[in-house]
């Protein structure tokens, strides 16, 4: 069975009602993990406890932290600063200096562009990020909402950026960016929704479900203790392990 | 050799409305509304869409469409946020190749 994910559930922590309806309605949709940004300044003991309360709601949460630098140093230090506390870090690019940083850097997990505004992810963007291991997030939220011309012009936009990224390999992630129940869909709309910037719906499934499930899989393996680097980690502690030196 | 006329495969959407309560005529308007501003008039001739079933008690509706363009009809409705002006939306419960089993949906809403 498929195991979807939404990255950007915008559920609000500080009201607990609100939160927690809003991931009981996002385990009836059929999502099995989820991720919420959280405050830069939020504890280790905060984390553990929505994790918990997600828990009991039948869900995997997905501690994440969204960064908005304005220049590079600034990205560079907070990617310093924080990496090792979540899960997972995604980075707004509204500069274009800020958004070449975040492709090149490996601590990058996901790539966000405004969507009002100008997007910098172009050739030289994708190449750099498919180098890496930064992934194209784009959330369905604003295709919904907006209307008219504005929604057009979303639209060609979010067309070219995909033709872009599969040209590239680079991954695309498919995110509500819901910030009320109502404006939340079950995966397979997702999907058919991105038929509109001329995405399969078989890439748009696996953009819900395989590409962010990997992504996330993959950093709780490099936070967890038993991690040395990539392809070494520590299957055995204690006194019964073979020492150094002896035969095997 | 003549022509030959194909069977027009059909599709149909057991949908769930949340958020409100209407009837089965702005309902309609609704899902119309939005294939017509996503997809225009030609799309929508396209899609041979009916609304078989309405129930204004459970928000249950069944969705007639090609089956070809089942995908389009799924994108128009998800891209619905709100219906008379007031904020909902509407999900797809399940979809299947005949009536009957399309009913069958309708116990997912309990």
């Amino acid at each position: 069975m498929t195991l979807f994910v939404d990255l950007h559930l915008l559920a609000p922590i500080e009201n607990e009602e609100a939160f927690l309806n809003m991931l009981s309605k996002a385990r009836k949709l059929g999502y099995k993990l989820v991720a919420s940004p959280l405050r830069f300044d939020v504890s280790e003991q905060k984390i553990k406890e929505v994790k918990s309360k997600a828990e009991n709601s039948g869900l995997d949460f997905v501690s994440r932290v969204d960064l908005a630098p304005k220049n590079v140093s600034e990205l560079l230090r907070m990617l310093r600063k924080f990496r090792r506390k979540f899960e997972l870090i995604g980075v707004l690019c509204r500069y274009k200096d800020v958004a070449r940083c975040a492709a090149r850097d490996r601590r990058v997990d996901l790539l966000c562009f405004p969507y009002v505004g100008r997007r910098f992810f172009d050739e030289a963007e994708a190449e750099l990020a498919s180098s890496s291991l930064a992934s194209l997030e784009i959330d369905m939220t604003p295709v919904i909402e907006f209307e008219g011309i504005k929604r057009i012009r979303l639209l060609s936009v979010l067309r070219m950026e995909i033709e872009i990224a599969f040209d590239y390999d680079v991954p695309v992630v498919i995110s509500s960016g819901a910030y009320s129940e109502h404006l939340m869909r079950k995966p397979r709309e997702y999907a058919a929704l991105a038929s509109l910037f001329d995405m399969p719906y078989e890439k748009a499934l696996k953009c819900i479900s395989e590409i962010p499930e990997s992504i996330v899989f993959r950093n709780r393996e490099k936070l967890s203790p038993n991690y040395i680097a990539p392809g070494i980690r520590v299957v055995k502690w204690g006194s019964n392990c073979v020492k150094y030196g002896e035969d095997i | 050799m003549g022509f030959e006329l194909r069977k027009i495969r059909r599709r149909y959407l057991a949908l769930k409305i949340e958020g409100v309560k209407t009837n089965a005529r702005t309902f309609e308007k609704t899902i119309l509304n939005s294939i017509l501003r996503l997809f225009g008039e030609y799309g929508l001739s396209k899609m041979h869409l009916n609304l078989i079933e309405f129930d204004s008690e459970s928000n249950f509706a069944i969705l007639r469409c090609s089956h070809n363009t089942l995908c389009m009809v799924r994108a128009a409705i998800a891209a619905i946020k709100s219906i008379d002006g007031e904020s909902a939306s509407i999900h797809v419960l399940g979809v299947s190749g005949t009536l009957k089993s399309a009913r069958r949906f309708k116990s997912k809403l309990i």
